[in-house]
């Protein structure tokens, strides 16, 4: 069969110009079809008038713009970070401490956050990235470890008393809204549009093409021109970038923040599972992901495990345990199948 | 400082040492047999210090008698985890080296849960070992008992290991195994046999250590998070898959971990653990006596 | 750099590669000239890989020097070795197994190419010159292993070598497989391109190649044109114990 088709020149060679042409309606496609779905969930919380429902929609989109940046590590490049908390970490007590020490604008904390948080990216990275594999992660699960003791035992940032947002009236400009959760879907959502956006043009760069040849195969990525280490880097500061600013988002809806609260081992968890049980490296597996997740957790905790009976823990672990080994390829992938199928069929 | 404070500190850190040494070894022993990280490692041993504690209750015996027990109960659930989940991780087509991470960290939380809804996350302790409480004095310098006791167990169990590996069939397969994963096909051995034998030898050394903890660790569902991270680093530095290894780093991390406290306040014990382990992935990514 | 044609386009001079005390490369030295076909052969274990290995970049040797079109890249990374012109493929095929035909070869092609878009337009053009456009959307994990090794001549021309090296692409091919792969190779080499094949089987290559270069033991053993290297002595005894001790 194979043997055949090496030999003899397919006679349906689609020309060069149809291909590039199907390619460029494939990723309008793709753009109109994100449009669809970012305004629907723009409407989303105006639909919503639970407030216990409308504080789930806010941790979904978050928790999905914060996958979705842990993804472009995690998910395209292939290096498995489980300390993104800290990164988490810095962006939501870089913002609290300059606004509720310093009167700095919540916004350029987000920004400052972010900042920080990819040069510290860069400064881990550099040792890092000489581990392969499991040795990486380990690493980086003791250096979120090391940071949130560093923070525990900081008194200028608060130690382990943490930091209060001071009560104001609601704002953009400070963001803070004390009862209405609309706000905060829009800002979370935001990221997540973001987060969204830089994927997708991302993707289909140079850096893309590198980041998913280096999760792959760094040997044949090297061997065709791929600068491995740089491809990282570059991967770990725009992942660090957006995942501060998830922090900085976060302190200002809880408005108060901790170190267990903002950098413990469960948040770092919590950025890798929604695109690991979407699909990683997709440009829609982190939302499905959180869309599954969050509720799931959410209400399982309210309803199951309000006493800490643990059986929210034992679903949930469960789920993530059986999703990992059955569907590798995350969920989105069932629909990606039946569609193979269909076209076969066709 | 007197010089017996300073004694002092050293041998109890000498003795969490080698206690370290045995909660990691296992970990080590896994990744060498397979390179496969198992991050439901400190949940083993939470498991094994429930064990413990459930099996003392019902029995009224010390847990000290029990510990057989538990490293045989631990050996079986290991063989069973490595049947039932890690062995079907392994086949994973795409993303392997993701499946198998968070294969085993689903089944972390999911023992976690289990744990959580059997004892409830309140913490809890045995009083009941007839070595509460007992310390042995050296010349001016006091050792606690359970201790010493748990010292005196990892070095037996590390003797035990060294027999095992340069003695028995099993013990050649294992090397072997250690050395090229597909000498293992060559001497036709069993692959699932040895693996699953594997992740029983090393559930029941982390069950040893669970069990030797409970005398005088407190319990709770929790408490394999913070040995995870001890066994990680320990094994990091002692090099992956070294299995002599994690005992020197173990020593190392417990005496590392004592000296800190000497200059810096006790809730920055770890500081000085994790700063090591820095400086041995910035100079020596393979650890101590490992190979990348 | 120097553009004289005559000069060799690799020359690997005097090199040594030793792991530990295992000596995988010892004391090698060939030319290989601008628009030839060579033939590296040896038994198993000869040290043919590890010299492909050494020429690529993934292993810098103990001793002595590697010069490509006449600058030494001994100390240079693989992806810069790259960006020169040399391109390889890898005995057991190195596909990218998530990414499509297409994307493997894009990958490639960003080698010489500056956005993705142009990249593309490269890999296609390159997946036409392979005849494995009709595979173009094919997840590459899902290739048979004849297409594998094709999709990696693919994605190493996509890079647009001037010394390609190619390792035991004709192995484990059926008989009309590997014509068209001989087929393939040709008319690469037709363009100008300067290739270097591993091959284990002596009778598929020795056709093909200008001249071969016989490895056994690390070392070289003979060189030169195809007829008389097979009629070498040390060859004929080199294969004949690798024989013995297979049977």
């Amino acid at each position: 069969m194979t043997g055949t088709s090496l030999i003899a020149a397919p006679a349906i060679s689609p020309s060069l110009d149809a291909a590039a042409r199907r390619f460029a309606a494939k990723r309008r496609r793709s753009l109109y079809v994100g449009a669809l779905v970012f305004a629907g969930l723009a409407a989303l919380p105006y639909a919503i008038r639970d407030v216990y429902l409308q504080n789930v929609l806010v941790l979904t989109l978050l928790y999905a713009a914060l996958s979705q940046s842990w993804n472009i590590l995690g998910g395209y490049c292939g290096q498995i970070s489980l300390g993104h908390a800290l990164y988490f970490g810095i962006g939501a007590y870089a913002t609290s401490i300059l606004f509720v020490n310093y009167g700095v604008s919540p916004w350029l904390g987000l920004g400052f956050g972010a900042v920080l948080a990819a040069s510290v990216a860069l400064v881990i990275g550099w040792p890092c990235f000489r581990l392969g594999g499991h040795y990486f992660s380990i690493a980086t699960i003791v250096i979120a470890e090391a940071g949130l003791l560093l923070v525990q035992n900081w008194d200028f940032v608060g130690g382990a008393m943490g930091v209060q947002w001071p009560f104001n009236p609601d704002s953009w400009a400070t963001l803070q809204f004390a009862r209405d959760k609309i706000p905060y879907a829009h800002l979370a959502l935001g990221l997540l549009v973001a987060t969204w956006l830089v994927t997708f043009v991302v993707a289909e760069s140079r850096w893309g093409y590198g980041w998913r040849a280096v999760k792959d195969d760094p040997v044949a990525a090297r061997s065709l021109g791929v600068e491995v280490f740089r491809s990282k880097m570059a991967a770990a500061a725009i992942s660090a970038f957006f995942t501060a600013i998830g922090g900085g988002l976060y302190a200002s809806y809880v408005s108060y923040i901790d170190p267990e609260s903002v950098m413990s081992f469960r948040f770092s968890l919590l950025f890798a599972l929604p695109a690991v049980l979407g699909g990683v490296g997709t440009l829609w597996g982190a939302l499905v992901g959180a869309a599954i997740l969050i509720p799931i957790t959410e209400i399982s905790r309210s309803y199951l495990g309000g006493t800490g009976s643990g059986i929210d823990l034992i679903f949930y672990g469960g789920l993530v345990m059986v999703v990992a080994i059955a569907r590798p390829e995350g969920v989105l992938s069932l629909f990606k199948r039946s569609r193979a199928a269909r076209n076969e069929e066709a | 400082m007197t010089m017996q404070a300073l004694v002092q500190v050293l041998a109890s850190g000498l003795l969490t040492g080698l206690i370290y040494g045995l909660v990691a070894v296992g970990l080590s022993l896994i990744f060498g047999l397979m390179d496969v990280v198992n991050f439901a490692h400190g949940e083993f041993l939470m498991l094994a210090m429930y064990l413990t504690f459930g099996l003392v209750v019902v029995s009224g015996l010390d847990p000290i008698v029990l510990m057989p027990l538990v490293a045989a109960l631990m050996f079986v659930l290991g063989g069973t985890v490595y049947l039932g989940v890690v062995r079907f991780a392994m086949r994973a087509k795409a993303n392997q080296g993701m499946v198998q991470i968070f294969a085993t960290f689903g089944l972390a939380i999911l023992l976690q849960g289990v744990a959580q809804y059997l004892f409830t996350p309140d913490y809890r302790s045995l009083q009941v070992s007839w070595l509460g409480g007992k310390t042995l004095d050296l010349g001016g310098v006091y050792l606690p008992w359970p201790q010493v006791f748990g010292a005196l167990v990892s070095l037996a169990a590390f003797g035990g290991l060294y027999l095992l590996m340069t003695r028995t069939d099993f013990g050649r397969a294992l090397e072997a195994t250690r050395e090229d994963q597909g000498a293992v096909a060559l001497v036709g051995i069993d692959r699932n046999r040895i693996f699953a034998l594997g992740w029983g030898l090393g559930a029941a050394l982390v069950g040893l250590a669970g069990a030797v903890l409970t005398v005088f660790y407190y319990i709770h569902p929790g408490v394999g998070g913070a040995f995870a991270l001890i066994a990680y680093v320990t094994v990091a530095l002692g090099g992956f898959g070294s299995v002599f290894g994690a005992l020197a780093a173990g020593l190392i991390v417990g005496l590392v971990e004592a000296a800190t406290t000497l200059v810096l306040p006790p809730s920055l014990k770890s500081v000085g653990v994790y700063a090591l382990y820095l400086l041995v992935v910035l100079v020596r990514p393979q650890g101590l006596f490992g190979r990348l | 750099m120097s553009a004289d044609p005559s000069d060799p386009i690799l020359r690997v001079d005097d090199v040594t590669l030793a792991f530990g005390g295992l000596v995988a490369n010892r004391d090698v030295t060939l030319d290989v000239r601008r628009g030839e076909i060579l033939g590296l052969i040896g038994p198993n274990g000869a040290g043919k890989s590890t010299l492909f290995n050494l020429i690529s970049g993934v292993y810098r040797p103990s001793k002595g020097r590697i010069l490509f079109a006449g600058a030494d890249i001994t100390r240079l990374p693989p992806a810069e070795r790259c960006r020169r012109g040399i391109a390889r493929t890898f005995q057991v095929p190195r596909s990218f197994d998530s990414m499509n035909v297409l994307e493997n070869v894009t990958v490639g092609a960003l080698a010489r190419h500056s956005s993705a878009a142009s990249a593309r337009r490269a890999a296609l053009d390159t997946l036409e010159r392979v005849e494995l456009t009709h595979r173009a959307e094919a997840v590459a994990g899902e290739l048979t292993p004849p297409e594998k090794r094709r999709l990696e001549v693919a994605r190493a021309l996509a890079t647009g070598p001037r010394l390609l090296l190619l390792d035991e692409v004709l192995t484990g091919l059926t008989p009309a497989e590997a014509k068209a792969g001989v087929a393939l190779i040709r008319r690469v080499a037709a363009t100008g391109v300067t290739v270097i094949m591993v091959e284990h089987v002596m009778e598929v290559v020795m056709p093909l190649v200008d001249r071969a270069v016989v490895l056994h033991l690390g070392s070289v053993l003979a060189q030169g044109l195809p007829a008389d290297v097979v009629r070498d002595d040390g060859v004929i005894t080199a294969y004949l114990g690798e024989r013995h001790r297979a049977a």
